[in-house]
């Protein structure tokens, strides 16, 4: 089943900065992010749902290069 | 873990409390040789985890050998309660001039263990308590201190008994006191003692319960009467639902989502937090409901493992609707809870907002929690409603009020 709860989008500029892709993956607590075959940094859809908005992600990265949305706020807050 | 009447008798016989000669068999040649060894008139009693043995026809009694090997092969074949013996005890008869009853349990009230003690035993307890209150004493002690024989005394005088009856039954509650503390037991009962002709009194029938997580404490004990390492004492299988959420709580190491114990009603219950979960059920019981399971959820589960609990009891064909009700929570998170139930029901092919009568845990990332329940349009309410009201509300909405 997709996400339901969770979106996240990773912004192009995160790919080319493999020391940044490889933190995000060590740190996300609950193993949202991995990298793929292409070296890309991609979601794992069906860990999605488990992001415990710790915003650890958004810290690690700068100008909003990782983005969370929380799809059942219209607010997104 | 529940003792079985032999087993039980061999540890009150630790404690040096009075007991009829036994002999546990397991087949009518051996119930016959037991006989002839005891060489009186017997008892024969069906060891089975289970109450109710004398109506059914588990115990009968018998006063020749050829006669207990005849009434225990019928008796070794009985099924009491969906359970069939594991074998049976031969014991001598005795006359009784009186029955007495002594337990020795937690209140959970008091925070305290209690001496329940009756003049009248024999019967139903709780039917003493309600028709001759002035035949039973409730006696609190200290789990924490060395327990005195005085208490003992105290809880059998309350019931006007005086003399040599006094001083033989305080010892024999004194050391059932003794054995409740130093063994870990959660319930110790003696019903019916009995007084005989002689004026000598003995423990006739007895039931002990102790702690599941102390076995390993007392496994001397367990491995001296014989009972198994492996022996889990459930008091029967455990039901497929119960299995499959077994399996659900075990596949995912994250909180825990999954100890579950099966009943005949029709509301799933999705409960816990700081023994809420006991409340909570009784919560339930006491308003009328009728839940088809009760469940512990806590420790902060993973979504994943909240939904395919749900999934699972939203799929019994017997749960008309789930409720979602905890104390207030610290380290589980109530919208990580809240998602999974959600997902749980929606996986399951049910409306969040139908199959969920009402969703009560207050608590940590509540706020968040609340948004996404109102997304779904599911009823939830806060910690201005007591768990007692939120149950209430939960069984109104099952019966359409
Ligand atoms: S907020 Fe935390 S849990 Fe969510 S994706 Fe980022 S690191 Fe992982």
């Amino acid at each position: 089943m997709p996400a339901m709860f969770i979106s996240i989008a990773i912004e192009d500029s995160v790919h080319k900065d493999q020391e940044l892709c490889n933190r995000l993956v060590s740190m996300c607590p609950v193993d949202i992010f991995e990298i793929s075959e292409k070296s890309q940094l991609i979601t794992v859809e069906e860990n999605l749902d488990e992001c415990t908005l710790c915003n650890l992600c958004i810290e690690a990265s700068s100008d909003e290069q990782i983005k969370i949305e929380k799809l059942y706020r219209s607010d997104s807050n | 873990m529940r003792f079985y009447e032999y087993e039980a008798k061999e540890v009150l016989k630790k404690y040096s409390i009075p007991l009829p000669k036994s002999l546990f068999v397991k087949d009518s040649d051996s119930a016959f040789n037991a006989a002839q060894n005891l060489s009186t008139d017997v008892v024969i009693k069906s060891q089975v985890l289970s109450g109710g043995r004398m109506k059914a026809g588990g115990i009968d009694f018998a006063n020749s050998p050829e006669e207990v090997k005849e009434k225990s092969r019928i008796i070794l074949e009985l099924e009491i309660n969906g359970l069939l013996p594991v074998g049976i005890l031969i014991e001598e008869k005795k006359k009784i001039t009186q029955e007495y009853f002594a337990a020795v349990t937690y209140d959970g009230r008091a925070k305290k263990p209690v001496i329940i003690f009756s003049d009248m035993g024999g019967i139903d307890i709780e039917e003493v308590a309600n028709s001759h209150p002035e035949h039973l004493s409730r006696t609190h002690f200290s789990a924490a201190r060395p327990f005195s024989p005085f208490t003992a005394k105290n809880a059998v005088a309350a019931v006007g008994v005086t003399g040599r009856e006094l001083n033989q039954l305080s010892a024999i509650v004194t050391n059932l006191c003794n054995l409740f503390l130093e063994r870990d037991l959660t319930l110790a009962e003696i019903n019916p003692i009995g007084k005989l002709e002689d004026g000598s009194i003995i423990a006739l029938d007895c039931h002990l319960d102790m702690e599941s997580e102390a076995r390993n404490t007392h496994s001397a004990l367990l491995a001296e009467i014989g009972v198994p390492e492996e022996d889990n004492r459930q008091s029967r299988p455990p039901t497929q639902f119960e299995i499959d959420a077994a399996n659900v709580d075990a596949a995912d190491t994250r909180g825990v989502a999954g100890n579950l114990t099966e009943f005949d009603g029709n509301l799933g219950l999705i409960i816990g937090a700081g023994g809420g979960s006991l409340t909570l059920f009784d919560a339930v019981r006491a308003a009328g409901g009728k839940p088809a399971n009760y469940c512990e959820i806590g420790g902060n589960p993973s979504v994943a493992k909240a939904a395919n609990l749900t999934k699972l009891i939203c799929s019994q064909p017997k749960v008309d609707k789930v409720a979602v009700m905890m104390n207030v929570v610290s380290n589980t998170r109530v919208d990580i809870v809240a998602r999974g139930v959600i997902k749980g029901c929606i996986e399951a092919g049910f409306d969040p907002a139908e199959k969920i009568a009402i969703f009560r845990i207050p608590g940590s990332w509540e706020e968040e929690g609340f948004a996404l329940l109102e997304r779904y349009g599911v009823d939830y309410v806060d910690r201005s409603v007591s768990m007692h009201e939120a149950a209430q509300r939960a069984v109104e909405k099952m019966k359409g009020i």
